[in-house]
């Protein structure tokens, strides 16, 4: 049973880290523009889209995953310019109504461009699996996600607290007027925020292709959750979004595996099963309401906004 | 032309007899074909569409001698969608024929207006207990199953094979289910564990690793789409594929592509597969495949069937639509040379027919399609057709 549960514990600090590599950008561009992007899962199927393609394409996965990055970078470049940059100083509802609008639209565009069946995604070449228990081939792929993800957010930190752009970033967050002020182009710099955070879900999305499906709308459920981790780790920060995907990720994770067995110990096993999977879906919310029920500014919220 | 016909009818009744049949022969037969032509199931509704349109291609575009005009309708899997589509085809273009229907919920919204309007509905893939035993309609047919039974061919099959311990994995929603039950209802052996999981779970590592640590003698499950697509994968990946996995529209020609290697030797349950022997059935592979460039699974397959039994029913009635009682005496004969062979109605309208096991085979030429393995159920009926009692 150790192993099982090692196996698990695994399972959710990697979808922990898959969620933190969406929402980083979701937060970054929330917490310094006071944007809501809600096409940033978009750009998560984008990044999935393109990866599996340049991977078919090339015959490597690898090289289809770096191929990916410039070209997640630029889509998110292009989407600012034409679409977001006009967003900045209207309210947050035509916000949501026009990255509603983009969502729709790439949704469309990606099933005419790819079809509606789920892409086949080349198996990332050179890893094997190892044993973690009897019976259970564990692919080394997922622990190098959580590899990257663990390294891209000892990357993020490094960038945001110790070099310029990163104090620049910072001040943005706190008063862009005072910013700009003091002669920096802060449109120059919001842009460059938000091709990261586009470059960053498209990361996510290269990474998960071999282990989720590459279906149309993959991104629409990864933003929910992403949502919730970047409330639940307070607006704005990087260390929060950190610690509340791995949060959410081992919840909704070992929720979904123990729940059913916990509750069979007062249910009998037919309702147990029912109710367990049923609570195991609303644990992740449970756990926002219950944070936020005593800290309204989530985890890291109001040190830095 | 309804209103010519009524004209025609009634003030002029002799001359109106003579002209009818003239009018039939040259006026299109009109038929509205509904699916899910978008978003992430829209690969099941463009098997349906291009297995009709195949039908229609080798009757040379007629129906009993009529001209065929389709009209190709997408639900969005939306059923308002669906509805107004619907309503528009039946009181604007004054369809004779609705044929298609991917999922039950589709099916729901548009069954009254259609059935009510005393237009044939043939529905080609879904298939729910609702309109099988007291809730049938003489207007509804469907040339699919009744979705129990492709469940219930798979619990013969864990039956047939001896597994002692199965696992069973399904979506928390309805048909997850209702699939449950189709299993047990063949299969007596013990249930290791029943897991229920979100229609929209992405990763299935926490299921993968809990059969890995019960070690079941099969695992029985039903997920469709990209949750299958998902699954599989996951699945092989965890070297779990020497537990043998008992499915049902989880490895099909919609999913294959997808899938690929991973799915191989996976089973599934079916009522028709594209190495059917027999001419009719390998010229429809060949010419689908020529058309459309991808294989053709069993959703294609029984549109094609629809695009025959409309076609022999025609026939019988001299091409006509308006007498009612005849056309659906016409439909009940199933007079047509189905792809699956034999191919009869029961007394609900839902076929009668034979189900098979299938495998994930990779053909020669490098795609991958389902292969029947054997036949598990002969002349199956479903549960529900002895309730049914058509009124009137």
């Amino acid at each position: 049973m150790s192993g099982l549960f090692l196996v698990q514990l695994l399972n959710g600090v990697q979808l922990g880290v898959l969620l933190f590599l969406v929402a980083a950008g979701l937060t970054l561009v929330f917490g310094v523009m006071h944007f809501i992007n809600l096409a940033h899962g978009v750009q998560y199927m984008l990044g999935a889209y393109l990866a599996a393609s340049l991977g078919i394409w090339t015959g490597s996965f690898w090289l289809g995953l770096l191929l990916a990055l410039p070209l997640s970078l630029a889509a998110g470049l292009l989407l600012e310019f034409l679409v977001f940059r006009h967003l900045y100083d209207r309210d947050h509802l035509s916000q949501v109504l026009a990255t509603f609008g983009v969502i729709l639209f790439l949704d469309e565009a990606v099933r005419a461009l790819w079809g509606s069946a789920p892409l086949p995604v080349p198996q990332p070449e050179g890893l094997g699996s190892i044993v973690l228990m009897p019976g259970l081939l564990y692919p080394v792929y997922r622990l190098v996600i959580i590899g990257a993800g663990l390294g891209v957010g000892l990357l993020l930190w490094l960038l945001v607290e110790r070099t310029r752009m990163g104090m620049l970033v910072r001040a943005g967050a706190s008063n862009a007027p005072m910013v700009s002020a003091l002669g920096v182009d802060i449109r120059r710099l919001f842009t460059i925020v938000f091709g990261f955070g586009a470059m960053l879900a498209g990361f996510g999305g290269a990474l998960a292709g071999p282990v989720f499906a590459v279906v149309p709308r993959m991104g629409d459920t990864v933003l929910i959750l992403a949502f919730v981790v970047i409330v639940i780790g307070g607006i704005g920060s990087i260390r929060g979004a950190f610690l509340a995907a791995l949060l959410v990720g081992l919840v909704d994770t070992l929720g979904k595996a123990m729940l059913p067995d916990l509750l069979r110990l007062v249910l009998d096993a037919a309702p147990a099963r029912q109710a367990g999977a049923a609570l195991a879906s609303m644990l992740v919310y449970l756990l926002m309401a219950g944070i936020l029920a005593f800290r309204p500014a989530g985890l890291f919220g109001g040190v830095r906004a | 032309m309804l209103r010519r016909t009524v004209l025609g009818a009634a003030a002029l009744p002799l001359l109106g007899g003579l002209a009818r049949p003239a009018l039939a022969q040259n006026a299109p037969v009109k038929v509205a074909f509904l699916g899910t032509l978008s978003g992430p199931a829209a690969s099941l509704g463009n098997q349906l569409r291009d297995g009709w349109l195949t039908g229609v291609k080798h009757l040379e575009g007629r129906l009993g001698g009529r001209p065929v005009e389709t009209l190709v309708l997408d639900d969005e899997l939306k059923p308002d969608v669906a509805l107004t589509k619907i309503r528009a085809a039946l009181e604007r273009d004054k369809v004779d024929f609705v044929v298609g229907v991917v999922f039950s919920n589709m099916l729901q919204a548009i069954f009254r207006p259609v059935t009510e309007s005393e237009t044939v509905l043939i529905t080609t893939n879904a298939g729910p207990s609702t309109y099988a035993g007291r809730g049938c309609n003489p207007f509804m047919f469907t040339t699919a199953y009744q979705n129990d039974q492709p469940h219930a061919t798979m619990g013969q099959v864990a039956q047939e094979e001896g597994y002692k311990r199965v696992f069973i994995l399904v979506p928390n929603y309805q048909a997850g289910k209702d699939a449950v039950n189709g299993f047990k209802s063949r299969f007596k052996g013990e249930v290791v564990d029943e897991v229920y999981v979100p229609l929209n779970q992405l990763d299935f590592s926490a299921e993968v690793a809990r059969i890995a640590a019960l070690k079941p003698d099969a695992i029985f499950t039903f997920m469709p789409g990209g949750l299958g697509v998902n699954l599989v994968r996951q699945y092989r990946q965890a070297g779990l594929a020497n537990i043998p996995f008992l499915s049902t529209f989880t490895v099909d020609e919609a999913t294959l592509p997808a899938q690929q290697d991973a799915a191989l030797g996976f089973f599934t349950a079916a009522t028709w597969a594209p190495d059917f022997p027999g001419e009719a059935s390998q010229r429809f592979v060949r010419d689908f495949e020529a058309a459309y460039n991808y294989v053709p699974g069993n959703y294609a397959a029984q549109s094609y069937d629809a695009a025959l039994l409309i076609d022999s029913a025609l026939k019988a009635t001299g091409g006509r639509t308006s007498d009612k009682p005849a056309l659906r005496a016409a439909l009940e004969k199933a007079d047509f040379p189905s792809l699956r062979g034999r191919f009869a109605f029961g007394r609900n309208h839902y076929p009668v027919q034979d189900f098979w096991l299938c495998k994930v085979v990779k053909r020669p030429d490098g795609k991958f399609a389902t292969a029947t393995v054997r036949k598990v159920l002969e002349n199956d009926t479903d549960p529900y057709a002895g309730e049914c009692r058509f009124r009137g």
